[in-house]
């Protein structure tokens, strides 16, 4: 059983003077540790000896206490601390905690001001982001080369991969999206119909649950569902891969991780988002029905509205945008995969990045692909 | 495993050996506390790791440390960080003095400056070296080392001989080592018990450098000189 160390403190003319008895362990000394400390920094010197006759027991633990206590005082500039009562095996382990010692060095982050360590926060993260939107550009570069090379020698696509990928990123997906977008539309209807009731204008729900769907909602409803779905498990498959060895023995092999692993995500991803957007538009447009219908109004007269309503390019501009944001989503899966690092939350952390990435750059595009389309006049 | 008795001295450098299967690092989960046996009792300084629980399971857990085969540190904890853990977790002492402590142990493994690298960051040695230092963090009695040299070139491999014959010497550790790395038993081993799979127990015992000159335990003769079965001769 530990037995707390204790500390006698005296003051000469010529040295502080600690006599310590008892344990000195990890477990002996902590109650001795602060006052010890505190009593070098609040003292001028000259010199500090340590009298450990009185000690009973005596580990790495004492001795790096003992060891630190030196330091303290060498540091204040101190004269040579005097060590007595301590056994040769004793000594010659302080000894040689004194000489393996290394101070903090690097064991913790340099401190600085709060001014610094702000500015340097700041660099950091802007140094960080040009460095992965760099990536990410090269990286879109390096998939649109082997998209490009892979149509010149479509034998090279892995289309076995391409359907696996494409049935649980697309199909598997449906109920989902299909949940996600029928709440999407009857939720809307409801509230829209509530103000346009009051103008009688109700009907009129159709136009805007049509318009919405086709040219915003669907897209982006769908493009979410799939960065929350297929980006993080394209990210961790990756991941996992990588911190198996499997694309370094991928790449020993002679055989490209991009065309090998990738580009199948990649063609299922983009061939996949806008059917699941379709799919997405009819059921929003079926649960905005709903409500119509709940209203008092024919279905046809519905169907009617909505059809009158949304033209082909609403449609085709809503598309556009599906393939893009599949290429996104496919892509940043990949590539966060790919940047997986070591230890047991990098798969996790690579899932996560992926998704928020994701969701962030479909916001993006979406905001430019309106300017595009407002600019056009769609 | 049946009938496994033996006795480990105070100071010694305790090797268990044996061919791929043989229970070794069973014997070894058994003695650490991990894996509790059908039947029998590990003492150590006379107290059951067996039957022992609550308390006195945790004050017996104090007196030994443990670095396995894959040194399992924690991945996301820096290799400081690591070390300190243990002694926080049953230490009153202060931050800067956890830190201090932790410090020491490093530079004893001689790892000294690199506690702000992650394991993913250290090679195969270093990682060795962390865990090491980690099961020393309390200054236990006794070290179990589970594959000490396993995965490593022969010259760092070497390196962790010295670091354990170091350690032993000077902080009086018992250190138990699984291992069936003969250069290794050769350089560090004070003690060998050799394990076999046919006879489910210990087919020898006693200092390696003995039991490879005596061809009397043939099995044990074999095994020391690198002889396989189809060799008919001694």
């Amino acid at each position: 059983m530990t037995q707390p160390a204790a500390l006698t403190i005296d003051q000469t003319d010529s040295a502080l003077v600690f006599a310590f008895s008892g344990h000195l362990d990890a477990g002996g000394i902590a109650g001795v540790w602060e006052t010890a400390c505190r009593r070098i920094k609040k003292t001028e010197g000259p010199a500090l000896a340590i009298d450990l006759s009185g000690i009973t027991y005596f580990d790495t633990a004492g001795a790096a206490f003992i060891a630190h206590l030196d330091r303290m005082a060498q540091g204040r500039n101190w004269e040579k601390t005097d060590i007595t009562g301590l056994d040769p095996d004793s000594f010659s382990l302080l000894e040689r905690i004194r000489e393996k010692h290394s101070e903090p060095v690097q064991d913790t982050a340099p401190s600085g001001g709060a001014l610094r360590t702000f500015v340097e926060n700041k660099g950091r993260f802007l140094d960080d982001f040009l460095y992965d939107a760099r990536t990410f550009i090269a990286f879109l570069g390096e998939i649109f080369w082997a998209f490009v090379s892979s149509l010149l020698h479509p034998g090279r696509i892995r289309w076995g991969e391409t359907l696996r990928v494409a049935e649980r990123a697309g199909a598997n997906a449906l109920p989902i999206v299909a949940l996600i977008s029928f709440i999407v539309g009857l939720v809307m209807a409801f509230q829209s119909a509530i103000p346009m009731k009051m103008f009688g204008a109700e009907i009129y729900v159709a136009n805007l649950i049509g318009l919405a769907m086709v040219r915003e909602l669907g897209p982006l409803m769908t493009a979410i569902v799939l960065a929350g779905r297929s980006a993080s498990a394209f990210a961790a498959e990756i991941g996992t891969m990588k911190i198996n060895e499997e694309i370094d023995a991928l790449t020993v092999m002679g055989l490209e991780p991009v065309r090998f692993l990738i580009l199948p995500r990649v063609i299922a991803s983009t061939l996949m988002t806008p059917l699941l957007t379709i799919f997405a538009i009819l059921v929003g447009i079926l649960g905005g029905a709903v409500v119509v219908l709940s209203l008092g109004h024919p279905f046809v007269a519905y169907y009617n509205q909505v059809v009158g309503f949304v033209s082909w390019e609403d449609f085709v501009g809503g598309i556009i945008k599906c393939f893009v944001f599949g290429i996104l989503i496919a892509a940043t899966g990949c590539i966060r995969g790919y940047q997986t690092s070591q230890g047991p939350s990098a798969v996790g952390d690579a899932a996560t990045r992926a998704v928020v990435s994701s969701i962030i750059l479909i916001a993006v595009f979406d905001g430019i692909f309106s300017i595009l389309y407002y600019a056009l006049g769609v | 495993m049946e009938d496994l008795s033996f006795d480990i001295r105070k100071g010694e450098i305790f090797v268990i050996l044996g061919g791929s299967g043989c229970g070794k690092s069973t014997v070894l989960k058994h003695m650490i506390g991990l894996l509790p046996p059908i039947s029998g009792r590990v003492l150590i300084n006379e107290q059951d790791m067996v039957t022992a629980t609550g308390k006195s399971r945790i004050r017996l857990l104090r007196q030994i440390g443990v670095a396995f085969q894959n040194s399992a540190l924690f991945g996301s904890m820096t290799v400081l960080e690591n070390i300190t853990l243990p002694l926080k977790e049953y230490t009153l002492l202060p931050e800067d003095a956890v830190n201090t402590i932790a410090r020491a142990k490093l530079g004893l493994v001689d790892l000294a400056g690199k506690g702000h690298l992650i394991p993913g960051e250290l090679s195969g040695g270093m990682k060795k070296r962390a865990a090491i230092a980690r099961a020393i963090a309390l200054d236990p009695a006794i070290v179990f080392l589970d594959e000490p040299s396993a995965g490593l070139d022969p010259l760092t491999s070497a390196e962790i001989d010295l670091l354990i014959m170091d350690l032993a010497r000077t902080l009086g550790i018992t250190f138990v080592i699984v291992t069936h790395e003969l250069e290794s038993i050769f350089t560090i081993a004070d003690t060998v018990i050799m394990l076999e799979k046919d006879t489910k127990g210990i087919i020898a015992r006693g200092n390696p450098k003995d039991l490879k000159a005596d061809p009397a335990n043939a099995y044990a003769y074999q095994f020391f000189n690198r002889k396989p079965k189809r060799d008919k001769k001694p």
